[in-house]
């Protein structure tokens, strides 16, 4: 099932770059619009760009060089797609993980304080600021946080990256909307558990709440959300694109941005392809993790 | 479901409303001209004159926080009616025909679902050029999917009902069948869907705006301001804060009515199952 995933969002990615209406010939030449371009120079770029080759030939050659990892020469900058990808993607990566970290430890100390306390205060002051973390954009809180613990209290440096201080504003901006959807999600797959025949059993053996809770409706509620944090984490892989703009972190999505704006279509070509790959390697990931998590997977038997 | 969950969606619908009529009001209701420049007066703090100060070429912060809504909120609601309308159909064709259409709607959905959201969002909306209609596009691409999926469910559970055969032993066409006796059925489901996708549209049409991919400046929009507010929101907060709250309270009130929704659906669901 992947693989024919990968081959539509490969030949999309090569048909956005098609539709766009830029001439990168013109782009290259003539860059701001104000030169007038010989004929034969016009000729030579375009060959040696190997755009006079008919769409299917563009899209076979394309993806033979984009499956090797060669990825070609943004048309502005003329450095190496490949090399910029591997240099920014470490800062991309580590926004990722602290992100990633942030939403499991909260999302799941939330979720599962919702649950026990179902119907109670906590429950329900806990999901009215679930909601609020989905309602706040990540750029005005970025920018919030900026104003309260840079210029009033001098807490955190704005921008540039010193280490993991650097990384907290980022972070939160990147992780604030997801610990409310892990939250609500935990909540909910808990709670469905508890409902479930096993827990009665559980509990009426004298085994007292919190560890039915714990050792067993928790575990088995993993199951979904593992599915959404795996997609989660190949979300920001290709895009904590605002996180990266306004703390000026030069990661995957930082790159992304300022391609479009210059209509850079192989380096955005690239970076569809990037996050697609990322998805897909994900998704094994986490069908490998569910061998781990489930045992009953393990046995080969079906879950129903 | 207690007292303090019915004043929670009451206090909701009210600021919806609110939020609602000052936008649909704005012309009305606005002390200036959003986009009237006044370069004598810029970054004024918040006075009797302009209550919520001025930006930095001296338009009123009040006047463009009223209008500042007004696309975006249309954007959002374009945007989801149109993914609806779309995933709706695919979802019903797939559904109800499955076979040989069924595998490719299917297939093709994967695909958009391979793609994380906003990756889409920047590759169309920054190849198609910035601006509303690549916005559009963007969004009804990334979000039609949910309404298809779920669609496709449904009518697939819906097909196998005994009503279905009598109305096709009766000899009514597939045509009718779908529009006129599936459709209804899967109203409620449809709503709950759009009430969380407006939501979600509202937060990327913001996005997207922030970024410089959808509405453009000098456009009095609630993102374009927060935008243009960054190297001056030192001066004067107000600039970043006031169009800020009005987005959280926009998604916020859409948020908690749409949960009350799906929680008033799932509980109708089970009480005609039991």
């Amino acid at each position: 099932m992947l693989v024919p995933v990968l081959f539509g969002i490969s030949v999309l990615a090569f048909m956005l770059g098609m539709a766009s209406p830029g001439d990168p010939v013109e782009a290259i030449l003539n860059p701001d619009g104000t030169q007038i371009i010989d004929q034969k120079e016009y000729d030579i770029v375009r060959e040696r760009l190997g755009l006079d080759d008919p769409v299917p030939v563009q899209y076979v050659k394309w993806l033979k060089n984009a499956l090797t990892g060669e990825l070609g020469r943004s048309f502005f900058t003329n450095k190496e797609i490949k090399e910029q990808m591997a240099y920014r993607l470490p800062y991309t990566i580590r926004l990722a993980c602290f992100g990633m970290a942030l939403t499991v430890v909260f999302g799941l100390l939330f979720g599962i304080l919702m649950a026990m306390r179902r119907d109670g205060p906590v429950d329900h002051a806990l999901r009215f600021l679930t909601t609020l973390m989905l309602s706040v954009p990540g750029f005005w809180l970025a920018i919030l946080l900026i104003l309260v613990f840079v210029e009033k209290l001098h807490l955190l440096p704005t921008s540039g990256l010193n280490g993991f201080s650097s990384y907290i504003m980022p972070g939160i901006t990147v992780a604030i909307s997801t610990i409310g959807v892990c939250a609500r999600l935990t909540r909910t797959s808990i709670l469905d558990e508890l409902g479930k025949q096993y827990v009665t059993v559980a509990s009426s053996k004298g085994l007292n709440a919190r560890k039915v809770t714990m050792r067993h409706a928790f575990r088995n509620s993993l199951i979904p959300i593992t599915t959404f944090l795996g997609n989660y984490f190949a979300g920001i892989l290709g895009g904590s694109t605002i996180a990266e703009v306004i703390f000026n972190i030069p990661g995957i999505g930082n790159y992304a941005i300022s391609a479009v704006k210059s209509r850079d279509y192989y380096v955005v070509q690239a970076y569809v392809l990037f996050t697609a790959l990322v998805y897909v390697v994900m998704t094994l990931v986490i069908d490998l993790l569910y061998l781990v998590i489930n045992p009953k997977i393990r046995a080969g038997e079906k879950i129903g | 479901m207690g007292k303090k969950k019915k004043t929670g969606i009451i206090a909701a619908c009210i600021l919806l409303a609110v939020i609602l009529l000052m936008s649909i009001l704005a012309p009305v209701l606005a002390p200036y001209d959003p986009n009237q420049i006044d370069m004598k007066n810029p970054l004024a703090m918040s006075s009797a004159k302009h209550l919520l100060g001025t930006d930095n070429i001296g338009r009123d912060v009040l006047s463009r926080v009223m209008y500042g809504g007004r696309q975006s909120i249309l954007l959002a609601l374009a945007a989801t009616g149109l993914s609806m309308a779309l995933g709706c159909l695919i979802g019903m064709a797939a559904g109800y025909f499955g076979g040989a259409a069924d595998l490719l709607i299917t297939s093709v959905s994967n695909v958009f679902q391979g793609l994380p959201g906003m990756t889409m969002m920047i590759a169309i909306a920054g190849l198609m050029g910035a601006g509303v209609k690549s916005m559009l596009l963007a969004l009804v691409l990334t979000s039609w999917v949910g309404f298809s999926r779920l669609v496709r469910g449904e009518v697939m559970k819906l097909k196998q009902e005994l009503f279905i055969e009598g109305l096709k032993g009766m000899g009514a066409g597939n045509f009718r069948i779908l529009f006129m006796h599936i459709a209804p059925n899967l109203l409620s489901s449809i709503t709950i869907i759009f009430a969380t996708r407006i939501a979600g549209s509202i937060m990327s049409v913001a996005a997207l705006s922030f970024l410089g991919l959808g509405l453009q400046p000098p456009t009095p929009d609630w993102s374009v301001m927060i935008n243009d507010a960054r190297s001056y929101y030192r001066t004067n907060p107000l600039l970043a804060v006031a169009p800020g709250v009005c987005i959280v309270c926009l998604s916020l009130s859409i948020n908690i009515i749409a949960d009350w929704l799906r929680d008033r659906f799932d509980v109708r669901r089970d009480s005609v199952n039991e």
